[in-house]
């Protein structure tokens, strides 16, 4: 029976039910204004969205529908931990993961060769438009679901505990892939705030703050109710970019719609301030979301893999403080030579150079935590991908601050060596270190013995780490000659090259720059045809459980 | 006095101040005597309950 009548005749409902009224009421009315919306839209991309709006709502309505005033069962689940909404993670992390690479890829060989740009395409699929799409793909669907796949095993393992919140980690999950399809198609029919990273409209931030919120609340709700006295410094790392990324998106996306039925909005912040904003939201957006999340993964996932503890844990203390305390500070480095005041990119510059140093502890730490390993490295392609993520993690940590002091920055800034930088951090340090962990978790997740095939993994390290030398190398080599170009004078001061002439300059390091993306999307591929194999070949391991480690 | 004058004197005197004395005080927080037991134990949090929460019987310690 779902509803009981208590001792005076008054029909109680259950919580459950009281609870699906709640969704089905507020599914109903998000149906109704999505259908208002996309009859009064002023633009296509919100009218797309709130078309995609309704047709989300009215299934979950059904759906809600079909389960109210229906018996349910009450298991007790909280002796094991949540490993439904991870296993969906991982897949959708290598799902978005080829798709972001292979954007990238196109719009690599769109710049080297125009024509790839198709005049039928014109105004959806051309470089403009495709260029955000790929960066957010890689960034907030590849890294980001990576980032919440692994924060939910690492929350639950290191705190002994199942997540909290029920079924609230599958709304934040299938909440942030609707944020995910609503900023793509977003940018591809238009609808964007052309701010970096931060491109989608005010209603999709408005979703997304939701999504968040939820996602913060599952994280710390699971660290409250933790068996563990300590709080594993992982998750430290996970709760910092949980918590800034939130404060980060708030306020660089303080804008006003200019109509409820339009995408189009304007921020609150004037000129010189909106670019301070946007800096300190774009440059924290490296820090916590590329950065502290995961260093998060690293260190619980490099100390599994190598069956040792992390080096030094005080180490990873002061890691952490001196990372937030400092890498908070570093955004004005991307506006030298600008509107901004002095003192402001200054202090900028100072704190990058400073970031240095607490960057390179992590990475020591990391490495160390193999000594009287090493030997892991010849025989364990998983722990090269992690150790090989770490060393572009300390490359990439040099690398920046050197092109943050202004000296270096003049010739640096709008050149492909900024593409260049970025990219050895991505590919390299978020790429790799991700594919570490997708690789170690996959077996354990789904119960599996082993890994399909090692040597696969082998293969996917050697082409991705190829890959990169060849982007990092000849975005080096282009961005330095592109710079030298820009800034040649002739004996009476004209400048030498037109902007056409670095253009043309370019084409060779282009080709090689999507050859090498080109290598990298195949490593992907490969991973994805191992996991699959993982999860439908490979016998299911019985009661006992153990880390998939190789065969000495 | 202006929002920005304000903000700005605070930001370079006790804000600074009190930021810097938290840095170096957690800095001697870590290396306090008797936490290195302590962080040997947490270090080691990662080989403990991976394939599921402990059972309501074995409370932890």
């Amino acid at each position: 029976m779902f509803a009981r009548r208590s001792k005076l005749g008054v029909r109680i409902l259950r919580g459950t039910d009281m609870a699906n009224y709640i969704k089905l009421t507020v599914l109903g009315l998000v149906v109704l204004f999505a259908m208002l919306g996309a009859s009064f839209a002023r633009d296509l991309a919100y009218q797309a969205h709130m078309i995609l709006i309704m047709i989300v709502a009215a299934g979950l309505f059904l759906w809600i529908l079909r389960k109210t005033d229906e018996p349910v069962s009450a298991v007790d689940l909280s002796h094991e931990y949540n490993d439904g909404v991870i296993r969906a993670g991982v897949i959708a992390t290598a799902f978005w993961g080829v798709i972001g690479f292979l954007v990238g890829v196109v719009i690599a060989f769109q710049l080297a060769f125009p024509v790839l740009n198709f005049e039928w395409a014109q105004g959806y699929a051309n470089f403009g438009r495709l260029r955000p799409l790929h960066t957010s793909a890689v960034i907030f669907a590849f890294g980001g679901n990576a980032l919440l796949c692994c924060s939910f095993y690492i929350v639950q393992r290191t705190s002994a505990a199942r997540l909290w919140g029920g079924n609230l980690a599958w709304f934040v999950f299938w909440g942030y892939q609707f944020f995910i399809v609503l900023a793509a198609t977003g940018y591809l029919l238009g609808g964007t705030q052309s701010k970096e990273y931060a491109e989608p409209e005010w209603y999709v931030d408005l979703w997304l703050t939701v999504v968040w919120v939820a996602y913060l609340a599952v994280f710390l709700g699971t660290i409250v109710k933790r068996r563990e006295p300590h709080i594993y410094v992982a998750n430290w790392f996970l709760l910092s970019f949980i918590v800034t990324v939130a404060m980060l998106h708030v306020v660089n996306n303080l804008t006003i719609p200019v109509s409820i039925w339009g995408s189009k909005s304007v921020i609150i912040w004037p000129g010189v301030q909106d670019a301070m904003v946007q800096w300190w939201y774009g440059h924290n957006a490296v820090g916590f979301f590329l950065t502290a999340g995961f260093l998060g993964m690293m260190y619980y996932y490099i100390p599994k893999q190598a069956q040792r503890p992390v080096f030094s844990y005080k180490l990873s203390i002061i890691h952490f403080w001196a990372l937030i305390f400092i890498y908070i500070w570093a955004g004005p480095h991307h506006l030298h030579y600008t509107a901004l005041p002095d003192w402001a990119s200054t202090l900028g510059m100072v704190f990058s150079v400073v970031l240095w140093m607490p960057s390179w502890g992590g990475m020591i730490n990391g490495l160390m935590t193999l000594s009287g390993a090493w030997d892991k490295l010849r025989t364990d392609p998983i722990i090269r991908m992690m150790v090989i993520s770490l060393a572009f993690y300390g490359m990439s940590t040099f690398e920046g601050p050197m092109m943050s002091i202004r000296a270096v920055n003049s010739l640096s800034h709008y050149t492909d060596w900024t593409i260049g930088h970025v990219h050895s951090g991505a590919l390299g340090w978020n790429g790799m270190i991700t594919f570490g962990c997708l690789y170690y978790m996959v077996p354990l997740l789904w119960k599996r013995e082993r890994l399909y095939s090692l040597e696969l993994v082998s293969w996917h390290f050697w082409l991705a780490t190829i890959g990169i030398v060849l982007y990092a190398a000849s975005m080096w080599v282009t961005g330095i000659m592109e710079g030298l170009m820009w800034r040649e004078v002739d004996a009476n001061g004209f400048l030498v090259n037109s902007f056409a002439d670095t253009v043309s300059a370019k084409f060779p390091m282009y080709v090689v720059r999507g050859l090498g993306g080109v290598l990298y999307l195949a490593g992907a591929f490969i991973m994805c045809y191992n996991i699959w194999k993982t999860i439908r070949v490979v016998p299911e391991k019985e009661k006992s459980f153990s880390t998939a480690i190789p065969a000495e | 006095m202006e929002t920005y004058t304000f903000l700005r004197q605070l930001a370079d005197s006790w804000f600074l101040l009190a930021m810097f004395i938290f840095f170096i005080g957690v800095m001697l927080w870590v290396v306090r005597p008797g936490s290195n037991a302590k962080h040997r134990d947490t270090a080691n949090v990662v080989f403990r309950h991976e394939h599921k929460p402990p059972q309501s019987e074995d409370l932890e310690r």
